[in-house]
């Protein structure tokens, strides 16, 4: 591996100076579990490694926050799903997190990594697109809020600013029932990268929140207002129609060794009747 | 340029001057002499580089070496305590888990602290406990019998057996050394 400078800020205006003062050749470091492959294979090559762990602000906790659960950014997939809320409320959440590599991944992959990387793929997109998440991110000018949908801009690329940093992703607390359930296709069962990923939140106001990764350059959102989703009643092929409209945004690449956009796209439209119909028990029970 | 930092492995302090760029697989190896610890695949994957920081399981070979400072580190040499196996090394022996045994010191790893986290797992627990583990015998059947049996028999190892909460003089560590560039 190509040596760097390593450095571990305690104060959260340090590490903006650091990545301030690379000029773009400084990279943040969490749990490392894509950072370290990408140093080592040589696809990115960093003058500084800024370990973002030792900073106060990027804590490693889940708490709730004026009407908000924020997860600090050094939360890992391990945290997640040993945290009850979580489990409880934002079950999407929860097995999108029981998915990410392995126990060892796990025990090291952070929530902020996993988007920050911005991989179509990413385990935990669709889930936090569906519950409605929202970054905050700091930098030298300050904090501010980006909602989800407005984070993601294709592979590897985000619209976070450059020296900018995520220290914290946040989801509504709801008064209202939700049922929200997470899907998940791979080549083989364990470790492996998905072929298709998927989420569904149904509310009990009749909104149906879609949102699917791993069939296009970034994961989709899609909104149900019409309460057709929702509805138990619903023929399935209504429900099969209304999803086709929503998976409209799905363009899989045709050389991924992954899986061809034909089985892909078919499997969207499976997963998307049974994640629809899931969450509408997991409304009502 | 090289870092000093201060852990704990296998219930010793140690002090290692670590360049930035080594991880801790490396570190372990070549500046701890630990060869317990295997190197394979290098993007976390497989498992041979199985280690237990501060209680849980990671791939040593995606964490840098500096990042274990203050740590608490348990190899797979660290399992047996003196010439006592550890239970899960006695069953791996009874059930044949080891065939090429290249993948062995990451499954015991893995399978240490699945046991210490869950001291009676059932079967689906065994299968994603370990599912981080890759083995090209493709012996699992054998592993999975070898945690079900030990399991079976002690559940959590004895009280206390692990270096996690060990504090240790940093002081006394005449075989650590400057990594090599």
């Amino acid at each position: 591996m190509r040596t760097f400078d390593y450095e571990r800020p305690d104060m959260l205006a340090d590490a903006l100076a650091l990545m301030a003062d690379a000029d773009g050749a400084a990279r943040p470091l969490a749990g490392g579990t894509d950072l370290i492959i990408r140093i080592r294979d040589g696809s990115i090559r960093p003058r500084t490694v800024v370990d973002v762990k030792g900073i106060a602000e990027f804590s490693r906790d889940i708490r709730i926050e004026d009407g908000w659960l924020r997860i600090g950014a050094r939360t890992t997939m391990t945290d997640l799903l040993r945290d009850e809320r979580i489990r409880r409320d934002y079950a999407a959440l929860a097995e999108a997190a029981a998915y990410v590599g392995s126990v060892q991944i796990r025990n090291r992959a952070t929530l902020a990594g996993n988007i920050c990387n911005a991989s179509p793929a990413a385990d935990t997109a669709p889930a936090l697109l569906a519950l409605e998440a929202r970054v905050v991110a700091v930098g030298q000018r300050g904090r501010r809020v980006i909602p989800l949908d407005d984070f993601f801009v294709r592979s590897g690329v985000t619209t976070l600013a450059p020296g900018e940093l995520v220290e914290a992703i946040e989801m509504p607390v709801r008064s209202g029932r939700r049922g929200s359930v997470h899907a998940r296709r791979t080549r083989r069962r364990g470790h492996d990268l998905a072929s298709v990923t998927l989420a569904v939140t149904i509310d009990e106001d009749g909104v149906t929140r879609v949102s699917y990764g791993s069939v296009g350059p970034r994961p989709v959102l899609a909104i149900d207002d019409t309460g057709l989703l929702a509805d138990p009643a619903a023929a399935d092929d209504a429900v099969r129609g209304r999803l086709d409209e929503l998976f409209a945004a799905a363009a899989p690449s045709p050389t991924s060794m992954r899986a061809s956009p034909e089985y892909r796209l078919a499997m969207l439209r499976v997963m998307g009747l049974r994640a629809v119909q899931d969450a509408r028990k997991r409304i009502a029970s | 340029m090289t870092t000093r930092i201060e852990l704990t492995v296998n219930g010793r302090g140690r002090s290692v001057d670590v360049e930035p760029h080594h991880t801790l697989l490396e570190m372990l190896r070549d500046d701890l002499a630990l060869t317990g610890t295997k190197e394979c695949c290098l993007v976390g994957e497989c498992g041979a580089c199985t280690v237990i920081v501060d209680g849980e399981s990671v791939d040593s070979c995606l964490m840098l070496g500096v990042e274990a400072d203050g740590a608490a580190i348990t190899t797979v040499e660290g399992l047996a305590s003196g010439d006592r196996l550890d239970p899960l090394q006695e069953a791996f022996l009874e059930t044949g888990a080891a065939q090429c045994g290249f993948c062995i010191p990451g499954q015991l790893v893995s399978a240490r602290a699945l046991l210490d986290d869950v001291p009676h797992p059932t079967r689906t627990q065994i299968e994603e406990g370990l599912a981080g583990n890759l083995c090209r015998c493709a012996g699992y059947e054998q592993i999975m019998e070898a945690v079900e049996l030990a399991a079976a028999r002690h559940g959590a190892a004895d009280p206390a057996p692990h270096p996690r909460a060990v504090t240790t003089d940093v002081a006394s560590t005449p075989d650590a050394k400057v990594a090599p560039q």
